[in-house]
């Protein structure tokens, strides 16, 4: 298989990683941050599966899979605190 | 071999498609409104998106025990996705980040409204 | 977390137990036992298929641990059995899972393709969708189902009256706003189909005679 193709996939990774990033600097309420950095945090599973296919190796695999079943607790986290803070 | 090009190409278009997707979420994610129109645009073309780097993982591993691996770590972020995506429009429900006047309808506000007594003990355990 | 919390309607909180359920638990005839045993059995089976999975092999010693880990896992942690109801049909499973993955793709490319459009950003509502089933674990299969699918966002359950709130994207006109709600009923007729009970299958039926 080509570089190229592998170019294209980890620049349109960079590309949203960096639109993720932008949305946690600038966004108006923490839970639009919380919303970009989720979707940072998937960006990276795709990126460390996409380096998994590039360099031909399963190690990263556990590590994917630690991330993809504990990346909602952060959300889960700061929604209940918001919604507790906006209701008292 | 034949079998072993075909499989590259599939992988490199899985590959293609699943960057594609966390693009246009990321595109989303700047222009979309609201904090849950942002939710819509991020969460869910993610999933797919990474389910199509898993497919392309498959692709290029083909061991059982591999895609049994990549199996469950779909499962678990489809499990996982939904429950904080609804907690967190729950809370942004709640504390009025949806804009109302960009809704068409609001049939919860109309069911908030026709139960006063319910919603004050729905507030008030918080 | 307060007590009353168990009576929010949220689907987190659904699954929490309830102090008289945990006391109950402890006299239990051996029917009872068996039964729960069974319905324990696909969750016990899944995770020793995890544990075996994560060290990569599926030798007899890996098994046994597994089994006795599982076991410890579902006592120490232990949540009240998904009201499961036993019944399985394979066909509309399958059917409800490639209906499921057709929905995500299409619904997905969808959304993206929104997103890159330099139209401006279609109109949204809040719905409220009356399901006809009574079980708890069809209700959050069709809430993650339906959450899954671009488009809605569970923002609020009834769990009482079986009442779904869902925050719809794209919804610009009235009747787009029916499209949805048939959509999330025409999704659950089809998990009740694959693994509803009899009561919830007969519901369906008679709402889909009559319409």
């Amino acid at each position: 298989m080509s570089d190229w193709v592998f170019l294209a996939v980890g620049v349109m990774l960079l590309i949203a990683g960096l639109l993720a990033l932008y949305r946690i600097i600038r966004g108006p309420s923490i839970l639009d941050r919380m919303i970009a950095s989720d979707m940072l945090l998937t960006t990276i599973i795709c990126a460390l599966g996409a380096e998994m296919v590039y360099n031909g190796h399963t190690r990263s695999l556990p590590a994917m899979l630690v991330l993809a079943s504990t990346a909602f607790l952060g959300s889960v986290v700061v929604a209940r605190y918001v919604s507790r803070r906006t209701n008292s | 071999m034949i079998l072993d090009s075909i499989l590259d190409i599939l992988t490199g278009v899985f590959l293609l498609l699943g960057g594609f997707l966390s693009v246009a979420a990321g595109v989303g994610l700047i222009r979309f409104p609201d904090a849950i129109a942002r939710l819509h645009a991020t969460t869910k073309p993610q999933i797919l998106g990474l389910a199509f780097i898993l497919l392309a993982i498959a692709l290029q591993e083909r061991q059982v025990s591999t895609i049994l691996l990549l199996i469950f770590l779909l499962i678990f972020q489809m499990i996982t996705a939904p429950v904080s995506a609804h907690m967190i429009a729950r809370a942004g429900y709640r504390g009025g980040i949806i804009a109302p006047r960009s809704l068409l309808v609001d049939e919860l506000e109309q069911a908030i409204d026709a139960a006063p007594e319910f919603d004050d003990t729905e507030r008030a355990s918080e | 977390m307060s007590p009353q919390d168990n009576q929010s309607t949220s689907v987190a909180a659904s699954t929490t137990p309830t102090a008289s359920e945990s006391a109950s638990a402890r006299k239990v005839s051996r029917t009872e036992v068996r039964g729960r045993v069974w319905k324990q059995l696909p969750l016990l089976l899944g995770l020793v298929v995890l544990w075996g999975v994560l060290w990569g092999q599926f030798s007899w010693l890996n098994i046994l641990t597994g089994f006795l880990v599982a076991i410890a896992v579902t006592r120490v942690l232990y949540l009240p059995p998904a009201d499961i109801s036993g019944r399985l049909n394979l066909w509309y499973s399958l059917v409800f899972i490639a209906h499921f993955i057709a929905d995500v793709t299409v619904a997905s490319f969808t959304v993206a393709f929104q997103a890159l459009n330099p139209r401006p950003i279609p109109t949204s509502s809040v719905i409220a969708v009356q399901l006809r089933t009574r079980s708890d674990f069809v209700m959050t299969l069709d809430a993650i189902a339906m959450s899954l699918v671009p488009g809605s966002i569970v923002v609020e359950v009834d769990r009482e009256r079986a009442i779904l709130y869902f925050h719809t994207f794209d919804t610009t006109t009235a009747a787009a706003v029916e499209a949805m709600r048939a959509k999330v009923l025409v999704v659950e007729a089809r998990i009740v189909r694959a693994i509803g009970s009899k009561d919830d299958l007969a519901r369906i039926y008679e709402t889909e005679a009559t319409r």
